[in-house]
């Protein structure tokens, strides 16, 4: 449309530029409406497994922990009295301290010894000997816990290689049946999930540290820093971030523990290895309590939640 | 459409997505109203009530969830399958603690007409399971020795030992000691020993010689410690009272004089070294293959594993029941029937009362169930019995069984009182006992007041 002079020529750019805006208003309506469409169809199917097999348990989890149901007859209201039992039972309670003594060895150690090999393997990046080393440390990751339970139960056993190793170099004497012993058991399973989560740990904190900048430590170097103060004044305050990572997931794995402990000790000897994930299912379907264990699982996940939430702050801080 | 609220209105689709989720979800009814309300425990096969119920001549596929590792009752479904051929059976296994775990939803959901069955109590008063009189009526199973059947009876209380049937066996298990023929005649042990006295003797000759006397299984949920105290509370004291408190008897308790020396007989044994030292890490599996591998003297088991020992060590496996502290005392075992019940709105009830009652009269079925299950079959005492070599440990076992009958000395296992005693109570328990964190006194007052909480008494 060309532009005109006078009144009406004004009016008539006016109200062609009104209808272009208007088009254009509309045309973007409905490239967005369509936009819209398309992310909710995208997005819907998601969503709906994520309603029906997240939201739902959930939902009925929280309904199942105020009644008194045996998982088949009809359930009686109890009110918060699941709840309060949690308080009073030295069993439940005690799960859940040993599921917080497992973050040691989830989460301490791996990440620890994490940094410490990603450190010495980033020397020797290039070198065919670090990809062997990552390989070989990563290798947990790729095999089913369940797989890892079970070899670590015959290395672990009173007559298996840990133990043969230690009465060949001479120290029999501190030879045990590693996962049968009341002292040892925990430990011991917290060396197999440790074990498991080095690899990740590893992984994600040697790409956090292939992404700092080399003039740094150059001019560290320069300054006359040695290898332990650059670590502490560069490498680990780089690394904040993927720290972060690190202790969330593994934190979650040691609080949420099933499946080693489960093929391993089966929460024994005892209860020195039960674990909440353990005593969830011992009451769900061996006492059938089905409102005591949903309100075990409830009261866990505010628990993991509580603790996971200001390292995530702390995290996010960071950045 | 501003920015602000076009963010509104995808908050709002968000919340209202999730919120309809969980509302589907929750729905606000009371969890389990649907279920079993419409079944009566109580009730019986109609059908049963004339002549006995055959499986007729119409093709029938018989739903059947067992146990998996035990070939007993697959044999006796193929033999059921030749005499029988419009019967077939379409069989799921599954290992005992995934049955024990999923029997309530399975009889619920998808009522099978056979299933092996953990403890049926719980099952039979949530009416989740056929109850048999008319069959024992009709069939004859009430005229069978009353013990055979009593531990799966089920009162209106929960209580077993009497009430109507609501289980029937594939044969009646039971337990004692096996020995390493070998490994005793090493320290003089050419016989069985007749007193816990004397049996202590070669516990401690064994032990002398570098032997590990005896290598029980403990470890992980198996509290296999149960095994040697419930046959020393039987030579202490009197079955009938272990069997009270298993079947949920009024008053009943597991904490007495007599099961405190059993408890302070097997504490002896322990301090004494006499089981593998890692006990606590012992499954059944590793028990059975250090027995079969010759490196302990004896164990305590079931005569389950009789085929099984013949077969692995032939001539070389003897048997005896837990000797008396007197000589010439009666003398008592766990024995229990392999029990097998049919779902309370299973298909084929009919047929599979006759699947059962043909197991404990067949001979063809006797046989297999002797040869194959290691067992006494279930039945009246002077049925058809299989010719058994007289040098087997089944023949041995078998013996024990017509002894355990004669002294009437036949107990459920103490892990079957409740559903949860045995992962809750015993194992732990013992566990603690076997690592000296317990004493045999604080084991039995420790189990008696979870045995009360669980029961509600």
């Amino acid at each position: 449309m060309t532009a005109t002079t006078g009144t009406s020529g004004r009016r008539e750019t006016v109200e062609s530029s009104t209808t272009s805006l208007q088009a254009r208003r509309r045309a973007l309506r409905v490239r967005r409406l369509r936009r819209g469409w398309v992310a909710l169809a995208l997005i819907v199917p998601a969503a709906l497994f994520y309603g029906v097999f997240v939201l739902r348990p959930l939902a009925l989890t929280f309904q199942y922990s105020f009644y008194d149901w045996n998982g088949v007859t009809e359930a009686t209201w109890v009110g918060w009295d699941n709840y309060t039992r949690l308080l009073h039972d030295d069993e439940m309670l005690g799960s859940i301290f040993n599921a917080l003594e497992l973050i040691i060895y989830f989460s301490f150690v791996p990440v620890i010894l994490g940094l410490f090999t990603a450190a010495t393997i980033r020397k020797f990046a290039m070198s065919r000997l670090a990809v062997v080393s990552r390989t070989v440390l990563f290798l947990p990751q790729v095999i089913p816990l369940v797989a890892a339970g079970i070899m670590w139960t015959w290395l672990m056993a009173s007559d298996g290689v840990i133990n043969q190793t230690l009465r060949a170099v001479g120290l029999g004497a501190l030879a045990r049946p590693w996962l049968g012993d009341f002292d040892a058991a925990l430990p011991a399973v917290g060396v197999i999930g440790a074990w498991v989560a080095l690899g990740l740990c590893m992984l994600l904190l040697l790409a956090g540290m292939t992404k700092i900048d080399p003039a740094l430590f150059e001019a560290a170097r320069i300054d006359g820093a040695g290898a332990i103060r650059e670590f502490f004044s560069i490498t680990l305050p780089s690394l904040k971030q993927e720290i972060g990572v690190c202790v969330s997931v593994t934190v979650i794995a040691a609080l949420a523990s099933f499946d080693i402990i489960y093929i391993s000790t089966q929460g024994g000897p005892g209860n020195s290895t039960l674990v909440p994930g353990l005593e969830i299912y011992y009451l769900a379907f061996f006492s059938r309590e089905i409102g005591q264990a949903s309100a075990l699982a409830v009261a866990f996940m505010v628990l993991v939640l509580a603790i996971i939430w200001p390292i995530q702050r702390l995290t996010r801080d960071a950045d | 459409m501003s920015r602000a609220s076009e963010r509104n209105r995808r908050t709002a689709i968000a919340a209202s997505l999730c919120l309809a989720s969980i509302m589907t979800a929750a729905a606000c009814s009371t969890p389990g109203e649907t279920t079993s309300d419409d079944q009566d425990p109580t009730a019986g096969s109609t059908s049963a009530s004339g002549a006995a119920p055959t499986c007729g001549s119409d093709p029938v596929v018989l739903s059947t969830y067992i146990e998996t590792g035990f070939p007993l009752p697959k044999s006796l479904s193929e033999e059921f399958t030749k005499q029988y051929p419009n019967v077939t059976f379409d069989i799921r296994e599954d290992q005992f603690a995934v049955i024990t775990q999923n029997a309530p939803r399975v009889l619920a959901d998808d009522p099978p007409d056979l299933m092996r069955l953990p403890q049926v109590s719980d099952l039979a008063t949530d009416g989740l399971l056929l109850n048999l009189d008319s069959y024992a009526t009709a069939f004859g199973w009430d005229q069978w020795p009353a013990s055979q059947l009593s531990q799966m009876r089920v009162d209106d209380e929960g209580r077993r030992g009497d009430g109507p049937l609501y289980a029937m066996g594939l044969n009646q298990s039971m337990t004692g000691v096996f020995y390493n023929l070998d490994l005793a005649a090493q320290i003089g042990m050419t016989e069985a020993p007749t007193t816990l006295a004397e049996l202590d003797g070669y516990l401690q000759k064994a032990k002398d010689a570098g032997i590990t006397p005896m290598a029980q299984f403990n470890g992980g949920a198996t509290g296999g410690l149960a095994f040697p105290l419930q046959a020393l509370m039987a030579s202490y004291g009197d079955p009938a009272e272990i069997n009270a408190w298993t079947f949920q008897q009024p008053d009943a308790t597991i904490d007495t004089p007599e099961t405190l020396l059993a408890a302070e007989h097997l504490d002896g044994w322990i301090k004494a070294g006499y089981f593998a030292d890692d006990i606590n890490s012992l499954d059944y599996s590793t028990m059975m293959s250090r027995f079969v591998a010759g490196e302990s003297l004896l164990m305590f088991n079931g005569d389950w594993e009789s085929g099984n020992l013949d077969t692995q060590m032939p001539a070389n496996v003897g048997f005896f029941l837990l000797p008396p502290v007197e000589e010439g005392g009666e003398v008592g075992a766990m024995s229990a029937p392999l029990t097998y019940g049919i779902a309370a709105t299973a298909e084929h009830p009919d047929c599979a009362a006759f699947f059962l009652d043909w197991v404990a009269t067949n001979e063809e079925a006797r046989t297999i169930g002797v040869e194959i299950g290691g067992s006494r079959p279930m039945g009246p005492s002077d049925a058809f019995m299989p010719e058994v070599d007289a040098n087997s440990v089944t023949s041995a076992t078998l013996a024990a069984g017509t002894t355990i009958g004669e002294d009437d000395g036949a107990m459920e296992f103490i892990a079957n009182a409740t559903g949860e005693i045995y992962a809750k109570s015993w194992t732990p328990e013992l566990q603690k006992l076997a690592a000296g964190q317990q004493t045999p006194a604080g084991l039995l007052t420790d189990v008696q007041a979870d045995y009360e909480e669980q029961i509600g008494g």
